[in-house]
This record gives structure tokens, sequence and C-alpha cells, in this order.
């Protein structure tokens, strides 16, 4: 009988502790998914907002050219993003991961610190330096190195270098915490066996930090697609990539069906990525 | 040997020089931002002469400085929000085993991967629906929508060492439940909370996206404000503004510092503070 009291006591308090954060996540994530896979099946009002009247055609014209082009111009962006990302950051959190701790944490803590600057006053900041008249093409004219101001901002290469910055940050903190983990005695063990170093990494060093490199790519790939504003403001209005094109139309293009429709083949492209990850890494490790 | 050692300095040194690279990299943008601050041309496109003006002129502008409150309030609510609820969460899913944990679990990696747009524009979808009017009330839910995942997966990780025993002992001796969490429990786990805390607020300054489809126009958050400026050109009175959270921020971040090495020695005694591992924030 106490038993059974206690059990019960312990499925209330159960409840009470968990429940706020799952009705939250629900209200506010599970059912807005849900209700623009509803959205995306209804005809659109040509003045915004939809019409209850069921219209299948939404996805249908998803296959257009135009459409195909910029989902796949966008993959493109995003997946160089991201190997430029994994490039850059290995070596750099591998320095970071080889430091002496104090130091270490300190280090790490100045990739957190630009944060707290928003995104786009930090790209703002990309802006004064890379526009026209700007301080590289100064620095650079002054120095004698280049006759003409060179062209850099409102180009692709300025929003691929844009998503760079902005996400360099989330592929360095998964490849740092997967370094930290590595035992330095399996080094000292493969040099000490007669490994020359570039094969240590390869065999040892690498192969044991490719959960990071999973959960960094996953962490910088996913979110490139949807960043419309880096490409607003680095490609000048004249890079369209997904994000850009489902803000569209819900903004300017006045068309919430068909921007339902797109927001859905982008979560079912995530969704089909996360399986695909789940297969080789741990969903843990993304957060 | 001697070869060898050599080829040592190199290494060591060239990954100095990259290192200090990419913080270049990653600070250049922000040093441009402080300086262009002191800019006597309004304009702010090419640097002209040395003032101050801006850091009192700001204070004039203000849509600018309304907007930056909102982006302050919005930040600290949302994350309020987000630590008392995530935290009470993950306790308990740690404390207890049920059906459906799984469910909860895929639920909480849904808003951590899937775009941040699609967050945005399906509660721009709901508050519309429902006929909510967009301000501060809807930037504040989105925004704990978006932590709220993240505090709870951290705390959570944070919580693998935790020794349960510690907490039946304390109900064992009487303490009640909500006794034993206020006690026992979160001076445990307060790091792991200070962390989740940490990243709520650091998501919340640093959002673009989902406040711009969930942000009311007399409500806007201090990007939403400055957005339109951008492409052509940032005025000198937002980057002073973004200049006094830059400092204020490294501020709170050397006391933070501070205060964790003194609670650790605290804690620890002198030595172990100093091999005691931390990656802040995450």
């Amino acid at each position: 009988m106490k038993n059974i009291t206690k059990k019960m006591k312990k499925a209330r308090s159960a409840i009470f502790m968990i429940s706020p954060a799952v009705i939250w996540l629900v209200m506010f994530i599970v059912i807005p998914i849900g209700f623009i896979f509803f959205i995306s099946f209804m005809t659109k009002n040509v003045y915004g907002g939809y019409i209850h009247k069921l219209d299948l055609t939404v996805y249908l014209r998803f296959f257009d050219n135009r459409y195909l082009r910029i989902f796949g111009y966008s993959a493109l962006i995003a997946l160089a993003t991201t190997i430029i990302s994994l490039l850059m950051g290995y070596p750099f959190a591998y320095i970071i991961s080889t430091s002496s701790k104090r130091t270490r944490n300190l280090l790490m803590m100045a990739i957190m610190l630009p944060f707290w600057i928003n995104s786009l006053i930090r790209t703002s900041g990309w802006i004064t330096i890379l526009r026209l008249e700007g301080v590289a093409n100064t620095v650079l004219q002054r120095l004698n190195i280049i006759q003409e101001p060179l062209k850099m901002l409102y180009t692709d290469g300025a929003v691929l270098f844009g998503m760079v910055y902005v996400l360099f940050p989330f592929m360095v903190l998964p490849l740092y915490t997967s370094l930290e983990k590595l035992d330095p005695a399996l080094l000292e063990a493969s040099s000490d066996l007669g490994a020359r170093p570039y094969r240590t990494f390869l065999r040892v060093v690498f192969p044991q930090t490719l959960p990071g490199v999973f959960a960094g790519s996953i962490q910088v790939f996913v979110p490139s697609l949807g960043y419309f504003f880096i490409a607003d403001i680095m490609g000048g209005g004249k890079t369209i990539l997904i994000g850009n094109l489902i803000k569209n139309q819900f903004t300017i293009g006045r068309d919430w069906p068909f921007g339902a429709a797109l927001s859905i083949i982008l979560v079912v492209l995530t969704l089909v990525l996360l399986k695909l990850y789940s297969k080789i890494g741990s969903m843990e490790d993304l957060a | 040997m001697s070869n060898r050692k050599k080829g040592k300095k190199i290494r060591r040194v060239s990954s100095i020089i990259y290192a200090c690279l990419i913080y270049i990299f990653l600070y250049l943008p922000i040093v441009v931002v402080i300086v262009f601050s002191f800019n006597t041309s309004k304009l702010n496109l090419r640097f002209e002469g040395f003032t101050f003006e801006w850091y009192w002129k700001m204070f004039e502008n203000k849509p600018l400085i309304d907007s930056f409150k909102n982006s302050i309030i919005v930040a600290v609510s949302s994350t309020f929000i987000s630590v008392v609820v995530g935290t009470i969460a993950s306790v308990g899913m740690y404390r207890y085993s049920f059906r459906g944990k799984g469910i909860i679990d895929s639920m909480l990696y849904i808003p951590i991967v899937i775009p941040e747009i699609i967050l945005g524009i399906s509660l721009l979808m709901l508050f519309t629906a429902f006929e909510i009017t967009l301000g501060m009330l809807t930037l504040i839910i989105a925004h704990v929508s978006f932590s709220l995942p993240f505090v709870i997966v951290t705390v959570r990780s944070r919580m693998s060492g935790f020794d349960r025993s510690i907490e039946e002992a304390a109900m064992d001796l009487g303490a009640s439940p909500i006794r034993t969490f206020t006690r026992i429990t979160l001076p445990i786990i307060a790091p792991g909370v200070v962390a989740g805390a940490m990243l709520a607020l650091t998501l919340s300054l640093d959002d673009v996206i989902v406040s711009f489809f969930t942000t009311g126009i007399k409500s806007k958050t201090f990007p939403i404000q400055i957005q339109g400026m951008v492409r052509t050109g940032v005025s000198p009175d937002v980057y002073a503004l973004s200049t006094l959270l830059i400092v204020g921020t490294i501020i709170i971040m050397i006391l933070v510092n501070v205060f964790d090495r003194i609670a650790d020695k605290k804690m620890y005694g002198e030595e172990k503070s100093i091999d005691e591992e931390r990656v802040p924030f995450v």
C-alpha cells in the first residue's frame, strides 16, 4: 500500500516537473510546424494569407527550373561554407586543444564573445571593410598593391565569405569538444611505434574526431540554408537562397501556401540529412 | 636531434600565427565597429575625423535606444523563463524514467536542428491565426521556444556525472522534494544551469531570423531596427551603442571568470582550481 502511494507521488512530481517544458514545445514548436503543413495545402489569397480551400498543386510548382536552381545553388553555397569552415576550423580547434588548460578556456571564451554583438552588426563591419571605397580597398591602394579598387562586395564570393564568418564558430565548438577528449597517450604510442606525424593524424587523430566533424558539418550546413540576411546584405539582394525564397513568399510575394510548401520541403530535407547523420553520429553532439 | 627540435619550434610558431589569423578574422569587423563609432561623418562611409559626440548623441535617437531596451528585455526575460522551465524539466527527466522519453527527446532536437527560418515562419502563422498582435509577448515566446531545448540539453549533459543517491539520501532523511531540489540538486548542477543561461542569453542577443518574423512595428529589437541601414551604411550612433555592448560584455565575462575562480578555490582548494576543466558556455 505504501509502495503504491510512493509510486503515485513519484509520477505526480515527474509530471509536475516535465509537463511545462513539454507543453511549451508542443504549443510553440510542434503545432506551428503542423500548421505550416496544413497551410501548404491551402489556396493562396491574392491579398496575402490563404483561403480554406484545398489546393494540391502547390507542391508541384516547386518542380520548376527556377526554384530547383535556387535549391541547388543554396545547397552548393551551404556545402562550400561547410567545407571551408571545416578546413579552417580543424587546425584551429587542434591548436586550441593542445594549449595549456588556462589558455584553452580563454581562447574558447574569445570564440564565444563575438556572439554577444549581433551577427547583423558584425556583418555590417565587413561591409565597411569590403565596400568599393572601404577600408580594404583604401589600404591596398595606399600600399600600391592594386591600382583600381576591387569589387569584393555584392558578389557570390561575398555571400560565401559572410556565411563562413557567421557560422565558423559552430564548426569549431564540436571539433574542439571531440579533440579535447583525445587521449595524448595514444598519440605518443603511435609516434613511439614509429608512425610519422601525418600518419598518426590520419590513422589515430582524425578517426577519433569524426563525431566532431559530423556534428560541426551539420551545424554549419543546415543553418546556412536559411540565413537569408547574409545573402541580402553581402550579395546586395542579387543572390537568392532557399531562405530568401521562403521569406519572400511571406513578405513581397504574398504567397503563403507556396512559402509553407517550401518550408516543409526544407524541413523534410533537413530531417533526411539528420537521419543520415544519426547513423554515424549522436544527436547529443549537436547541442 | 636538433633538426627535430627546430621542426617543433617552427610548428609552434606557425600554429600561433595561424590562430592569430583566425582571431583577426573573427574580430576585424568588431574592431571596425569600434573605430567607426568615433567617426565625425554621419554617413559613416569612410573615416573622416575623431569625435566622442555619438556617445551622448545616441541617446537622442529614441527608436534606437528603444530597440536596444527591447532587445535586453527580450533576452533577459526569455532566458529567465527558459532556464527555470528547462532546469526543472531536465532534473525531472534525469530523475524519473517513463514512457515517451524518446518522443520528448526528438521534440527537443527539432528546434535545435531545423533552420531558424522555419521556426520564425511557423510562429508567425500561429500568431496570425490566433490574431495575437506581434509585440514583446510574441518575441519573448519565440525566443523561449528556440532557447528552451538548448537549455535542457546543456543542463542534462552537465548532469551526467550527477550521483542520484545524494538526492535519495536527502529525501530519506526527510527533506521534501522541493527542499531537496533547492538545497541539494540545484547547487550541484549550478555550473550547467549557468552555462545554459549564458547560451540562452547569447542565442537571444544574436538572433536576427526568428525576431524578423515575430517582431511588431512598435517592439523592434536592436538588429531589426538597424536592418534597413546595413546596406546603405550604419550610422555611428549605432556603432557607439554596439561598442558599449562589447565593453559591457567583456566586463561581464571577466567578472564571471573571476567569480568562477573564487568559487572553485572555495570548493576545491588552491591547486585544483588551475587544473579544473571549464569550457565556457558550451
